[in-house]
């Protein structure tokens, strides 16, 4: 994974818009985060496989990115983004990851299944 | 502060009570004319009353209502909502956005607007409202551009003093009800506990109303 190319990435977000694609994207806090500090509520998403179509994708400022995806009836939204993986040409791989380097969101975007 | 007319543009209902409320009823009061366009109905807000009274389905209706309700107290005319989703605005497309508040700043023919400054709203949703404030007046002729008074939460002095500040005194009263009308999102501290303190430090907070006019080139 790499440090997130704003410029780069739109690019690609352009590429996919106005055609199907599956949607990956998850949230977590960590499976162990309450066993490690009963304060903490912990709490977490994935959604897998989601097909969506966009009609206007955008990274913002950051980092910490955000990105939005503008649908027809909706959007997709997501903010903590750090890295992505530049070398993947078929796919929009994009990862927040903490400063322990660990995952605390994704959003991906493929024209075939993860 | 003298004007005939004046446009409010903020994203989330609920904008217009901490920076503005107090100075736009003593407007009304001079005779100004509002036309407050609010962009979202704050719809992914996180507070839902407390105890909450909302969830995800009924929160913009419910801060719809508090925000006409908002609107009532302060005396404002017109309101305008314009449907856009809490989030959001930073990645609407320039375009259609800009058009949209080109047409209404044309229609209105405000003599100032009020917004947030870009890059010191915090919240990515008020700076991206107040940058399309500004790209769409900038665009407009010399002679017939409104002045833009930005609210801000400077980090240090970097914006310099503002060239506005509003003791907002005998408009508090109305500064609070807006408050308790926006139920869903805030709550005063209580004055009867024992210690006033907090009541007393969000009472000094809230009479001051501070704006910077935005410099255009």
């Amino acid at each position: 994974m790499n440090l997130i190319n704003r410029e780069k990435v739109n690019e690609r977000l352009n590429a996919f818009k106005n055609t199907d694609v599956y949607l990956h994207m998850e949230m977590t806090m960590g499976a162990y985060t309450s066993h490690r500090d009963q304060s903490v509520h912990p709490a977490s998403n994935f959604i897998k496989n989601v097909m969506i179509k966009y009609e206007h994708g955008l990274l913002s400022e950051g980092p910490p990115y955000r990105v939005g995806l503008k649908l027809g009836e909706g959007w997709v939204y997501a903010e903590g983004m750090t890295h992505w993986d530049e070398t993947d040409n078929e796919r929009i791989v994009i990862a927040g990851n903490d400063k322990d380097g660990k995952l605390i969101a994704s959003l991906q975007i493929s024209k075939t299944p993860f | 502060m003298n004007y005939k007319k004046i446009l409010v543009v903020l994203p989330h209902p609920d904008d217009e009570v901490f920076p503005m409320s107090g100075t736009l009823s003593k407007l009304v009061d001079k005779g100004t004319h509002i036309t407050y366009v609010c962009l979202t109905l704050g719809e992914m807000g996180r507070n839902l009353g407390n105890p909450p009274f909302a969830n995800r389905i009924t929160l913009p209706l419910v801060r719809k209502k508090e925000l006409e309700h908002s609107c009532e107290i302060i005396g404002i005319q017109e309101l305008r909502l314009l449907g856009y989703h809490d989030k959001t605005i930073e990645f609407e497309p320039y375009g259609p956005l800009d058009k949209r508040l080109l047409g209404i700043i044309e229609e209105v023919k405000p003599e100032a607007i009020f917004t947030f400054y870009p890059g010191y709203g915090v919240h990515p949703d008020h700076n991206a409202c107040g940058a399309a404030v500004i790209r769409v007046v900038q665009n407009i002729s010399k002679q017939n551009r409104p002045e833009v008074l930005c609210t801000a939460f400077p980090t240090d002095n970097d914006l310099g003093e503002p060239e506005i500040v509003n003791e907002i005194g005998s408009y508090l009263e109305q500064k609070t009800a807006c408050l308790n009308a926006h139920s869903s999102q805030f709550r005063i501290p209580s004055k009867n506990d024992d210690d006033s303190t907090e009541y007393d430090t969000f009472m000094e907070r809230i009479k001051t109303e501070r704006f910077w006019i935005y410099p255009f080139k």
